[in-house]
């Protein structure tokens, strides 16, 4: 049994059009890896896809999570199944407050007839909100209503933490983060990481990989991947940018 | 405080065949206070003299006047007492958790009484006793306003009737935390009662009060022609909610409700509606004095083939004054709702604050929401906004709950509630809210 997430020769389209053109590439548990690439690469419609948002359509390939086939999940199968996607933009649910919202979630993965334990429930959710430097108000807060930016990214590791997933995409979590956000992000993320778990982190800027150090760095363009490195690759962007490799012949 | 239940004789008197011809309370009783009878008989004649509402009516358009009708509804009759004891305990096992009062009419006739929390100061009496023996403490503000936004016809009709319900007065400056809970049930073929709710809240004191309208037997033909009348004096604080979960099918609810708000004074109301096959709203909200601030709510869940009418009027007719309302609508099936508002800044009341917001949820193809806002300014330095909608869930909203495990109709439903939570948890006291909550979550999974 493969343990890891495992995307071969995706191509997905919304609309009609291709973005993604035959994308593969393997996150091993216990492994973080950074997909890095300039704008409109395909970057978020890859964690769309892995998701499961029907606007976009899987034409060919697959995506593997250990030996589960995800495409043949629901988006909320999926989810249950161990896959976990921090949004770019995460959407704000009036009236539904934080702590409903996540007793839902894991109430969503007890077997029938088993309830959440409150007390237990509360308890470890208060502690994870103490390590992101969260308010308490934000248990009776509606989801993401209201919060600022830095607020909602807080949130969206919340909700990771307290689902502990085997597979999370955390897709351009440090943008609109200021830099003490961005280091309690990436501490909760970096409590995480372990043996169990397998990262995907999507992002624009090398800054967060300071704070997350990648073991492996991808590059993504023109919806493939076309280069992949050690984490010295995401400095190299950062210096050069991505005509130096975008202009090679794509790497096989 | 000393409690006399009244007796079924005291209350009501028995039914005219045809009551249409002839007042649905007799003058048998002679014990009542001489201008109390005169105005109930002239309330009587107001109601004779008045058209019933037709198409052409403005107030009524939209509406469905099959479902308006007076003919064929007798006073409720007295329960037998088994069915009595069972209703008090009904009522004992299901209301919010803390209480400062609580009162249970069924089929206007007293059945429950206690006041644990209530200060020795504040007065909580049910009206038929007040008008026998205390009749000049509720003289000044009993029945004396007499217009509405359409329902006049109603509105005398309930002048010329009631006995039933609670006079609730706090003395100035007194506090009453919990709220007074007033239950009024309903049962009979063809039943109809007249609950009356007058609050009087003098200078700096304050007090939540809390009706709810159930059916004794879902299903039957009842009607109930309701009024709540709020009267904050100088820095006086009302809380007023309804909840009317009455049988879906049968049940016809009106409920006329009137604000008066002094100088500084803060009145709060809320409806929650769940049940009736068609229910009328009205809601008069009058800030007089400079400082007063009234905010009204509404939560209501609306499916088969339901129709939620509601008009309301935010009337500002002092400098100051402040008002906010929040409207929202759950529609399933081909249930309909008509919403009318409108915010009146009367000349002078400059730097008036009002809002209107009417927000319609739409679960079905098939539902009808009606959003009218409106807006009438005379004053200077006002700051006003109006707005309605109407939508569906967004798909975007249902995705971010499924990519975290929750299923896509339990996704579905804990958008809905949210939508209607909005609403209830602008009420104050958690548990009335969390009564109200657990009654519209209960709904819900009937609607499934």
């Amino acid at each position: 049994m493969s343990q890891s997430l495992r995307i071969e020769n995706l191509h997905a389209s919304v609309d009609g059009h291709e973005i993604l053109k035959g994308l593969s590439l393997e996150v091993p548990k216990g492994e973080v890896h950074a997909i890095m690439g300039p704008n409109g690469s395909g970057k978020s419609t890859l964690s769309k896809v892995i998701a499961g948002h029907e606007d976009y359509v899987v034409t060919e390939g697959s995506i593997y999570l250990d030996d589960v086939n995800l495409l043949e999940l629901e988006v909320d199968e999926r989810s249950r199944a161990g896959f976990f996607l921090a949004f770019q933009y995460p959407h704000e649910i009036p009236g539904v407050t934080n702590a409903n919202f996540l007793r839902a979630a894991r109430q969503a993965r007890l077997p029938k007839g088993e309830e959440v334990d409150a007390v237990a429930f509360y308890r470890e959710m208060y502690a994870k909100m103490d390590q992101l430097g969260m308010d308490r108000k934000f248990t009776g807060r509606s989801v993401n209503e209201g919060f600022s930016g830095g607020e909602k990214k807080r949130n969206e590791i919340l909700q990771m933490m307290m689902l502990e997933p085997k597979y999370a995409v955390l897709d351009e979590t440090d943008s609109g983060l200021d830099i003490d956000a961005l280091k309690i992000v990436a501490q909760g993320v970096n409590a995480m990481r372990s043996p169990e778990r397998g990262f995907l982190i999507i992002t624009h800027y090398q800054r967060l990989l300071d704070y997350i150090v990648p073991d492996v760095v991808h590059v993504l363009h023109d919806g493939r991947i076309i280069h992949t490195g050690g984490k010295e690759l995401a400095y190299e962007l950062e210096e050069k940018g991505y005509d130096w490799i975008t202009k090679e012949p794509a790497a096989a | 405080m000393s409690m006399v239940l009244t007796s079924p004789e005291e209350t009501t008197s028995r039914p005219a065949a045809d009551w249409c011809e002839a007042p649905p309370v007799t003058d048998a009783d002679a014990k009542l206070p001489e201008w109390y009878r005169s105005l109930r008989a002239e309330a009587w004649e107001r109601f004779r003299g008045t058209p019933a509402p037709a198409r052409t009516n403005q107030a009524w358009r939209f509406a469905d006047l099959k479902h308006v009708r007076f003919e064929g509804y007798a006073p409720a009759l007295p329960l037998a007492e088994s069915v009595v004891a069972d209703l008090v305990a009904r009522a004992v096992g299901e209301r919010p958790a803390d209480y400062a009062a609580h009162f249970v009419f069924a089929n206007s006739r007293l059945i429950h009484a206690e006041t644990p929390g209530l200060p020795e100061a504040a007065l909580c009496l049910p009206v038929g006793e007040t008008l026998l023996t205390q009749p000049e403490r509720i003289r000044g503000h009993f029945l004396q306003h007499e217009d509405f936004l359409g329902g006049e016809k109603f509105a005398s009709l309930h002048a010329a009737a009631t006995l039933s319900g609670l006079f609730v007065c706090l003395p100035k400056g007194c506090v009453v935390t919990h709220p007074v809970i007033v239950h009024h049930f309903v049962g009979g073929d063809g039943a109809v009662i007249f609950p009356h709710t007058l609050v009087v809240a003098e200078d700096q004191s304050s007090v939540s009060v809390f009706d709810l309208f159930e059916s004794i037997t879902p299903g039957e033909e009842t009607l109930i022609v309701a009024m709540a009348d709020l009267h904050a004096d100088h820095g006086g604080r009302i809380q007023y909610a309804a909840l009317q979960d009455l049988g879906d099918t049968g049940a016809k609810h009106v409920q006329l409700q009137h604000t008066r708000a002094g100088r500084d004074a803060s009145v709060k109301v809320g409806f929650v509606n769940l049940g009736s096959g068609w229910i009328r709203n009205e809601s008069v909200n009058r800030m007089v004095e400079s400082g007063a601030d009234c905010q009204i709510f509404a939560a209501n869940l609306a499916n088969g083939v339901q129709e939620y009418d509601q008009r309301t009027l935010q009337s500002h007719e002092a400098q100051h004054t402040t008002s906010d309302l929040l409207f929202k609508n759950a529609l399933y099936d081909r249930s309909r709702t008509i919403f009318s508002g409108l915010i009146q800044v009367q000349p002078g009341a400059h730097h008036t604050d009002s809002y209107q917001t009417c927000r319609n949820l739409l679960g079905s193809d098939e539902a009808e929401a009606n959003s009218m806002p409106g807006l009438e300014i005379d004053a200077d330095q006002v700051k006003c906004s109006h707005g309605s909608t109407s939508g569906t869930i967004s798909d975007e909203e249902i995705f971010y709950l499924r990519a975290r495990g929750i299923p896509s109709e339990d996704a579905r439903k804990m958008i809905s509630l949210g939508f209607l939570h909005e609403a209830i948890e602008k009420l104050d006291g958690e548990a009335l809210q969390d009564f109200l909550f657990a009654r519209v979550e209960k709904k819900f999974a009937a609607i499934g």
